[in-house]
């Protein structure tokens, strides 16, 4: 019949159960799940990254706030002081007696290391001085034990960080091996030892050839004097702006054309907007170089485009009944978006502001070009109006003028300041999330 | 300091004017309110934008313009001669601005009058001396002519200053009688003042068109003053890059590819690194974590895009360098020589990409309907199938926008390479040797000593003008590709 030779008999059925998977199922759930590895990989590396950035941040930049010091205690006597303003060479009198003193102390706790004055200068540089002018400032300290606080070489300090072992020290006129047994002594006897280092907070840069002495307040003021210009014009014509184009801008060419301009200046390179500093702002309106003004000039049109994007998305998010019940009863347009869209607004305006500013704050770039890295911020500017348009550095500036210096030592000055500049960027954040969080309405 | 009180009596005119305006408008009313067109404080106000908006508009078209006039009178009195001597015009007149500066510091401190500032002259005494005495420090002895320049140049901006001041306070004063008089119960004050208002946020607004035209002024001016001195098909096509400053002589080799071709390779290793990170992150938090994996993951992972970027370059520079030299410097695979290689900038400039092209494309993949997600899991799909054969092709010109974008951030980057890619420009394959990029040139030509009329110098807007146009170009077509596709599913 046909129906029997319908049915294939010579080809198995396929069996199929829902208890046991077969090949292709299986195949298929293993690439599913490597396919979930891969992107919890991915996540995984990206976070790697995270720590990795930030391990090496805080290893590398901890030691900068840290500064080996010398610690003495000791008695100049009248007779001392005298014979010593006798001499030609007063200075070094006053290091023979602070020489004195060391060996002395270290007699006295039964530590018995050979040195000389050389490996004292190459421990703390010459002290003569700095006891010198301390005694001729206050006569009436003498004859009663003072204590002083010397700050330790940077080679030294290195030795301490753990920069630098007994085996990878070099010895050359900065630092010889044998000084490592002076250093070992002193520390014994608690005369060396670390202190929180205050001058790298509130310091200014010192030179090339002094990392030790380098500090980074000069730069946080000058950045701030930028801050201070970028918040003062970025904000009211940023938030110009963004109302005209959300509630009065009529769509024509104009709008467009402004528009495509603030999205496109928000993807130019911040590279270009340093030579605009430098073309327009120096050469061609003759703006100082180096000046936290012409800085803050070239950031303030760097974060506008940030600025208006958040600050029209947060008057956007004003819901129209707002509008239409101030139009409602009476209000003049003008009237119903500044007294009532805009201070509704006003959170996610202030939120979007802080951001720009953290943005702007770290930006280095453009500070190149406009002359704030070959500066050397010895100074505090001195005036008010003196902080906008003396010539000064700004901490990414300083940062990026550490790490270009010839010195290791300045590297991990660079790492410090990073640690502080971090510390402003989180703060700011932190800040704009607790606005956002306690004062943003969602309608 | 006579501009911060010309701007105080200006702000004090303001101020009277708005109470006068305001008492004004209410006592024309009888003192009834509700007769007044607008309301009193529209009447003030009024009075003080009169006051403050032509005499400010005024003050900075002077400001502007002054310095002009002054240097072009002085510069007509100066004889050519002067100028021929192997020196140019803008050295003369800094010169002449030094000098007139001296002499301003010289009269502060009291140690000149300001008549004998005046009749100075070279023949009765050393200019030079007497200004290093206040502690003006001269570059070489002043000549009878630039002297002169220099007495033009600063009777010419006191006359400028005084003026200007007159001017200003005349026409705020002007200004401000002409709204008092129109202070009546029936001026229409609020639609005044309301147009005053919008005026300056058209005008506001418009700063970023002015933004553009300052930019593109900047580069494509200086760019032609370059293109004079320098072949243009001699900068595009040359492919040796050797810039030779003004003190060693000889002439440059100004040629842009090897530095295209460094910025190219540093982008490309540097994508290869964020796109396939950065995309299966993104797969991943859009598709497979749950919300608590993804309200921890996800700004984290955006933390890496707040860093600033000097953070990146100098991680590359004293970590990631190093770190590569142990891994595959002379000790065990001999390919790198330093520290600062394609690889280092590219591999931490990827890292800095990573959050850019994952939080891209998780609001491309989060922007493919749902409906295309259950309609493959209906077909019996898995998870992963469906991302690969239908989310990702939907998405698929949205990411290319995403990529595109993030190639160009990579291309204006410029921390990084500065720090981490070297100084050499060089045409190699080798990704562990030193190159360099478009921005790290525009930084090292800027920032050094040249002459700023120089090719050397000049050469950097050239690179600007290339660097703004490949990354606006790439930009638009980027945002041409992601709106496109974006309006494909709205």
């Amino acid at each position: 019949m046909t129906d029997a030779s319908m049915t294939p008999t010579d080809a198995p059925k396929k069996k199929s159960s829902l208890m046991a998977q077969d090949a292709r199922t299986r195949k298929r759930n293993a690439a599913e799940t490597r396919f979930r590895m891969y992107g919890m990989a991915a996540i995984a590396v990206g976070l790697l990254f995270l720590v990795f950035l930030f391990t090496s941040i805080l290893r590398s930049g901890l030691p900068a706030f840290t500064q080996t010091v010398v610690d003495i205690e000791f008695t100049l006597t009248q007779e001392q002081f005298d014979t010593a303003e006798s001499k030609m060479l007063k200075t070094g009198e006053y290091q023979k007696i602070f020489v004195n003193a060391l060996s002395e102390q270290l007699d006295a706790r039964g530590l018995d290391v050979a040195f000389d004055a050389k490996a004292i200068q190459r421990i703390v540089g010459k002290p003569g001085g700095t006891i010198r002018s301390f005694f001729l400032e206050n006569p009436d300290r003498i004859g009663t034990p003072v204590s002083f606080e010397l700050a330790a070489s940077s080679r030294v300090d290195g030795y301490f960080n753990g920069r630098m072992t007994r085996d990878t020290l070099v010895d050359s006129r900065f630092l010889m091996a044998t000084d490592l047994d002076l250093v070992d002594a002193l520390e014994e006897a608690g005369i060396i030892g670390g202190a929180f280092n205050w001058n790298f907070i509130t310091g200014t840069d010192s030179g090339v050839d002094n990392p030790g002495g380098a500090g980074l307040g000069a730069s946080v003021i000058g950045s701030f004097f930028m801050m201070l210009v970028v918040l003062f014009l970025s904000l009211p014509i940023g938030v110009a702006a963004s109302i005209y184009l959300e509630e009065f801008a009529p769509k024509n060419r104009w709008t467009d054309l402004i528009e495509v301009n603030i999205s496109n200046l928000a993807a130019v390179p911040s590279i270009v907007f340093g030579i605009l500093g430098l073309a327009v702002f120096i050469q061609f309106a003759g703006f100082p170089q180096s000046a936290p003004l012409v800085g803050g000039l070239v950031l303030t049109l760097m974060t506008l485009p940030t600025i208006i994007i958040s600050t029209r998305a947060s008057l956007a998010a004003v819901p129209p009944s707002i509008r239409d019940a101030a139009l409602g009863v009476g209000a003049s347009k003008m009237q119903s978006v500044f007294h009532h869209v805009l201070p509704l607004a006003m959170p996610g305006i202030l939120t979007g502001t802080i951001i720009g500013l953290a943005q702007a704050l770290g930006e280095t770039a453009p500070l190149l070009l406009i002359g704030m890295v070959g500066f050397v911020a010895r100074e505090y500017p001195e005036t008010f109006v003196g902080g906008f348009t003396d010539a000064n550095s700004a901490m990414p500036a300083q940062i990026y003028t550490w790490a270009s210096r010839a010195d290791p030592g300045f590297y991990e000055k660079a790492w410090g300041g990073i640690i502080i500049l971090l510390l402003f960027l989180i703060t700011m954040n932190a800040i704009a999330v607790v606005l956002r969080r306690r004062f943003e309405r969602r309608w | 300091m006579p501009f911060t009180w010309l701007l105080l009596i200006l702000a004090a005119i303001a101020v009277v004017g708005y109470q006068m305006g305001r008492s004004r408008a209410l006592k024309s009313a009888g003192g009834d309110r509700r007769v007044l067109h607008s309301l009193p404080v529209y009447y003030g106000s009024n009075v003080a934008m009169w006051a403050i908006v032509p005499a400010a508009a005024v003050l900075i078209v002077w400001l502007l313009a002054q310095p002009f006039f002054v240097n072009s009178r002085v510069l007509a009195t100066l004889p050519d001669t002067m100028v021929s001597e192997g020196s140019s015009i803008g050295l003369v007149m800094s010169d002449v601005r030094r000098v007139a500066d001296g002499l301003d510091t010289a009269v502060a401190q009291g140690a000149m009058s300001r008549d004998e500032a005046l009749s100075l002259s070279t023949e009765t005494s050393d200019v030079r001396e007497r200004l290093g005495d206040v502690g003006v420090a001269l570059g070489s002895a002043v000549s009878a002519e630039v002297l002169k320049g220099a007495q033009l140049y600063r009777t010419l901006n006191a006359t400028g200053s005084t003026l200007m001041t007159v001017l200003v306070l005349l026409i705020a004063l002007g200004g401000a009688a002409y709204a008092y008089s129109r202070s009546t119960a029936d001026f229409r004050a609020r639609n005044n003042v309301e147009r005053g208002i919008l005026a300056l946020l058209i005008a506001a607004a418009s700063v970023a068109i002015l933004t553009t035209i300052g930019i593109l002024f900047a580069l494509l001016f200086n760019t032609i003053e370059f293109f004079k001195l320098y072949p243009a098909a001699d900068f595009f096509f040359g492919t040796n890059w050797a810039p030779s400053f003004s003190g060693r002589g000889g002439a440059s080799d100004l040629g842009v590819l090897p530095l295209l071709w460094g910025t190219f390779y540093i982008s490309f290793i540097a994508l290869l690194v964020a796109v396939p990170i950065g995309l299966f992150s993104a797969i991943y938090l859009s598709e497979y974590a749950g919300p608590k994996v993804r309200g921890i993951a996800k700004p984290l992972i955006e933390i890496l895009a707040g860093i600033p970027t000097i953070v990146y370059g100098l991680f590359a520079l004293l970590t990631v360098g190093p770190l590569l030299v142990s891994m595959f410097g002379k000790e065990t695979l001999g390919w790198m020589q330093g520290g600062t290689a394609v690889m280092t900038a590219g591999l931490v400039m990827g890292i800095m990409l990573i959050p850019f092209v994952s939080s891209l494309s998780d609001d491309i993949i989060n922007a493919v309907p749902q409906a295309m997600r259950d309609g493959s899991y209906g077909l019996g799909a898995t998870k992963s199938e469906t991302i690969r054969q239908v989310i990702l092709p939907a998405a698929l010109p949205g990411i290319v926008g995403a990529i595109l974008l993030a190639a160009s951030r990579a291309i204006g980057e410029t921390m990084i390479v500065v720090l981490g890619a070297g100084a050499a420009a060089r045409l190699s394959l080798n990704p562990f040797e030193a190159m360099t990029t478009i921005t790290a040139k525009i930084v090292s030509q800027l920032t050094g000593d040249a002459d700023f009329a120089s090719p050397e110098a000049l050469v950097a807007f050239a690179l600007g003008m290339t660097l703004f146009v490949l990354t606006l170009g790439l930009n638009i077509f980027a945002l041409y590709i992601v709106r496109k596709y974006r309006e494909q599913y709205d």
